[in-house]
């Protein structure tokens, strides 16, 4: 191999740069049988940066379930996919874009949306719904109302502008995210099962189409970037943030679904993090073929971009497509009809390298299947927090005085108030399809010309699993299956986006050891595979990590969408129905912290075969008409979960049970507070009791106020006064 | 009746209209491409919402010099039916074939929420099932949904009748100072507008969202078959067509 002029002299100082660390460049060498060169070193670079190789994160993720009876794809794909009946599957994936978020919140976030589309749409399915999962610090830090601000808009403009609908998601308020905002973006796609196509690049001589926007110097190393801590000086990291185009996008999306029903194309995938590098050498190992790239064939934005950056710019909007040979006119006509740019930038081959030329020159020459096969796979020490056991200490938990106060206070905080200021910015009913939109416990989505409805929901509570991730973990698996009950949708399954804090911390790395161990117990027990998923490692600042937030996103199949409960009262008269039982759980109760400043205790024990039951016995419950309402017990407790009962149509309610003050706002999990027309009381409680779940008839549905008559206390608050705090909370907490 | 739905790169409720008018309604829908001259035989051109062309020089600006809006001016002309939604009615006033034009919402921020319409125009091919003061609940997903216009232009405006709809209170009341009311702050409240023949109208909410139960509300269902009936009660329909 000649060596091309103004390249770096490589060596072990600069695979440092590049974020290797000494053994993993001597193993690069090792590989290769010599010294790299300055392209080939930027590839391995990005390939083995904890980004794509998941290499502190493999060990564990294989203890994650994958398979079930609807699984037809899981963890390996551009995103997973389950059947869903009568021919149609679903296809969805959450990932992170925290690190460019936090940077550029604007584009950052914009970017994470259509980066998550274009993994769903490249698998031929079509998009038709996304969802985020957001973590903003305190609104009083530095820069925080700005970030809100700016990943809100870039959020909606991109989503709002491809015409996909934002149906859901959530959005919570910490310091621990003060220097580290989490944006999570989750996308769902559908399509009928033999329309389905994976990226597998085969058939030595197929030419290599690349379609869509030129390329340009943005995202260089956008993957090594994610893969490190933040310091003072990623705030110089700007030109590393990518720039989204949606209108590109939202071509790109009906061109490539147009292409891949032509039967022209052999694989696609989108050049994501490290672009053309993973693009190509993900597809050629997974077909177990090469490639062969000519560099100055791609088409670029500005003139002067070298071997290096071509191969590692994250330019947005680009596709690299394996033609099938001889068909490649008829790709290059649909994306001609579409305005895009179309370049044959080069051939499968049947080496199993990757032959990379630019000026006639070769500028790198490597194993396919030795660099991403035998990426580096690190187990990293663990060792337990050592204040754990501090933390975990019971909290004292001081009896709420002023019941009504007590709930006001917790309603007119970020956390719990509406998100409705967010939501209002975001498409939720484009497409058509949107049957219960954002606010309520699970969206649901119509699948036209079948009775299916497809349910969407996303969770996890931060505040305990800092407690206890392995708990954590578990409880936000439960929840989203509840969520998913409450509209009578069974899970067919989940996408697990993993944000934790920096991995060579052994603390750290116990965090993410015990939450798999959670999301895969709580799977199992439940039964919904993990069909795919994304992990964010490096969540710090300045040596303060991230609460473990490992964020689950369930999707799940309402057989006949007819008649679906609402997650708020709807009808004066209606019994209250309480599913359940209270255990006094405060620890890490939304109550102790956000009114008492304590984040202490174990978070509230997950009963699998309890959740079990309650959501076996709600599918039924829903799917037998008998509910006007449903809507699960979680974050603010029995009190926060009646009031937004309430807040819906402005129906307040009356009930008598027996708990003290302090219960109203204790998190136990596995409860749920159904509204019932009283002709089918009897029904519901009859048909509890056979599933082995306890149920009381608690109260009725009607008037102006919320009034709860406790044990030793009643809670009696006017609901509009209480909706009016909720309402306007955030954009208060906001100064808007 | 024939429905040709125009798409623009960036269209993004094509579908939906599509799905109305062939599914909801039973009726003959066809796509018309943007870069195409002829309108296949349509009776009734809908150019549906969405971000032509990204929206990027202002919104509908683009759309506007397509080489189908050439045809849909004749058609226009010709007295045949142009509805416009959301994106279709700014490419409308951006083309000319409707006066005025919508700018930035006063918020300055995209809006995704249901309104209220207060009907004011029931004679109309696409209003005749509606009556005048009645009131619809309609999605709105825009960000640059505010209807801007001279004062002057305003007055003759309503003077010829060509306000058809006002965004309102649920029942009825129109204070364009609300922002409850009146969300994007446009000017008199004006939502929906038509040209002075009737023939050609547009709105920034979304009826094609409001027309099937599970949608959970279908008051824009009306408007969509108040104008397949039109056809047959004026007698424009073309020899030759569909259906």
């Amino acid at each position: 191999m000649t060596a091309v002029l103004d390249q770096p002299q490589v060596d072990v100082a600069l695979a440092k740069q590049q974020g290797l660390t000494a053994e993993e460049y001597e193993q690069l060498v090792e590989v290769l049988g010599r010294t790299p060169s300055y392209t080939e070193l930027g590839i391995a670079a990005a390939l083995w940066s904890e980004h794509c190789s998941y290499k502190s994160s493999k060990v564990y993720l294989k203890e994650l379930p994958t398979d079930g009876p609807y699984v037809l794809q899981g963890p390996g794909e551009n995103a997973g996919v389950v059947d869903i009946g009568l021919g149609w599957v679903a296809v969805f994936k959450m990932e992170s874009h925290n690190h460019p978020s936090y940077i550029a919140p604007y584009q950052g976030a914009a970017t994470g949306v259509g980066g998550i589309l274009r993994d769903v749409f490249t698998m031929g399915a079509r998009p038709i719904a996304v969802m985020d999962s957001l973590s903003f610090g305190s609104l009083d830090a530095p820069r925080m109302r700005q970030l809100v601000d700016g990943v809100v808009r870039g959020v909606g403009d991109y989503g709002n502008c491809v015409g996909i609908p934002n149906v859901g998601g959530e959005t919570r308020f910490h310091p621990c995210y003060d220097g580290n905002i989490l944006v999570n973006a989750f996308a769902l796609g559908v399509a009928r099962r033999d329309a389905i196509h994976k990226a597998r690049a085969a058939g030595p001589g197929n030419p290599i189409l690349y379609v869509g926007s030129r390329t340009g110097r943005d995202g260089i190393h956008g993957a090594t970037m994610a893969s490190e801590a933040f310091s003072e000086e990623s705030a110089h990291k700007l030109p590393t943030v990518q720039v989204g185009d949606p209108f590109a996008e939202k071509v790109l999306l009906e061109a490539t679904l147009q292409a891949l029903k032509s039967g022209a194309v052999v694989a696609v995938q989108d050049m994501g993090a490290a672009g053309l590098t993973s693009s190509s050498f993900e597809m050629a190992a997974r077909g177990g073929t090469g490639m062969e790239l000519d560099l100055d064939r791609v088409p670029l934005r500005e003139k002067g971009l070298g071997p290096f950056e071509i191969m590692l710019s994250e330019s947005q909007e680009r596709m690299l497509f394996v033609a099938r040979r001889g068909m490649e006119d008829e790709l290059v006509r649909i994306f001609h009809r579409w305005d895009l740019e179309v370049a044959d930038i080069g051939r499968v081959s049947s080496t199993g390298r990757a032959e990379v030329r630019f000026h006639g020159e070769v500028v790198a020459d490597l194993p396919i299947a030795s660099i991403t096969d035998e990426a580096p796979v690190y187990r990293r020490p663990v060792r337990e927090p050592r204040d754990l056991i501090v933390r975990q200490r019971p909290p004292a938990v001081p009896p709420p005085d002023d019941l009504a106060g007590t709930l006001r206070r917790l309603l007119d905080t970020p956390d719990l108030g509406s998100k409705e200021w967010i939501t209002r910015q975001y498409d939720s009913t484009v497409r058509t399809n949107t049957v219960l939109g954002p606010g309520g416990d699970a969206a649901v989505l119509q699948l036209k010309g079948t009775p299916l409805g497809i349910a969407l929901t996303c969770d996890v509570n931060p505040v305990y699993c800092a407690l206890d991730p392995c708990m954590g973990a578990m409880q936000a698996v439960a929840e989203a299956v509840r969520n998913l009950a409450c509209v009578g949708a069974e899970p067919v399954g989940l996408t697990d986006c993993l944000n934790f804090g920096n991995p060579e911390n052994p603390e750290i790395s116990w965090q993410f050891r015990e939450s798999i161990r959670g999301i895969a117990k709580a799977c199992r027990a439940l039964e919904v595979p993990v069909i795919s998923g994304n992990v964010s490692l490096y969540n710090e600042t300045a040596g303060q990590s991230i609460h473990p937030t490992p964020a689950i996103a369930m999707v799940g199949i309402i057989p006949d969408i007819r008649q679906l409960p609402a997650s708020w009262f709807t009808t004066a008269g209606d019994r209250v129905i309480l599913l359940g039982d209270d255990r006094r759980e405060h620890g890490g109760s939304a109550y102790l912290r956000l009114l008492h400043g304590v984040e202490q205790g174990r978070p509230p024990a997950v009963d699998l075969d309890a959740e079990t039951k309650l959501a076996e016995l709600l599918r039924l419950l829903v799917f037998e008409q008998w509910l006007h309402t449903a809507h699960d017990v979680s974050e603010g407790g029995l009190a926060v979960t009646l009031a937004e009962a309430c807040f819906g149509r402005g129906l307040g309610a009356e009930l008598e049970v027996s708990l003290d003050p302090a219960q109203l706002f204790s998190e136990t999990q596995a409860r749920a507070v159904i509204a019932v027309p009283s002709k089918h009381v009897k029904a519901v409680l009859q048909t509890a009791e056979d599933f082995g779940v306890s149920a009381r008839d608690a109260g009725k549905v009607g008037g102006g106020k919320l009034q709860v008559k406790l044990s030793g206390g009643k809670l009696a608050a006017d609901v509009e006064e209480l909706r009016q705090v909720w309402a306007t909370a955030l954009p208060r907490a906001l100064g808007l | 009746m024939r429905c040709g739905i125009v798409v623009f790169p960036g269209s993004n409720c094509d579908h939906d209209v599509y799905h109305v008018w062939k599914h909801v309604l039973g009726e003959d829908a066809t796509f018309l491409w943007h870069d195409d001259t002829h309108l296949q035989d349509s009776e009734l051109v809908v150019l549906p919402g969405g971000f032509s062309y990204g929206d990027y020089l202002r919104a509908g600006a683009m759309a506007a010099q397509s080489p189908i809006m050439a045809a849909v001016k004749r058609h226009a002309d010709a007295g045949g039916l142009v509805l416009g939604v959301c994106n279709g009615f700014q490419i409308l006033c951006e083309a000319g074939l409707l006066p005025g034009l919508l700018m930035r919402n006063e918020g300055l921020r995209f809006l995704s929420r249901d309104v209220y319409l207060r009907v004011e125009r029931d004679d109309l091919p696409y209003t005749h099932r509606l009556r005048r003061g009645q009131v619809l609940r309609m999605p709105i997903a825009h960000g640059d949904g505010l209807y801007f216009d001279r004062a002057d232009k305003l007055d003759a405006l309503e003077k010829n009748g060509q306000v058809v709809f006002r965004y309102s209170s649920p029942d009825g009341k129109v204070d364009a100072a609300n922002d409850e009311w009146n969300p994007n702050g446009s000017q008199r409240s004006i939502a929906g507008i038509a040209n002075r023949a009737g023939n050609v109208m547009a709105l920034m909410p979304h009826p094609e969202r409001c027309a099937e139960a599970l949608a959970g509300n279908e008051d824009g269902a009306e408007l969509w078959r108040s104008v397949a009936e039109s056809a047959v009660t004026s007698g424009r329909r073309r020899a030759g067509s569909a259906r």
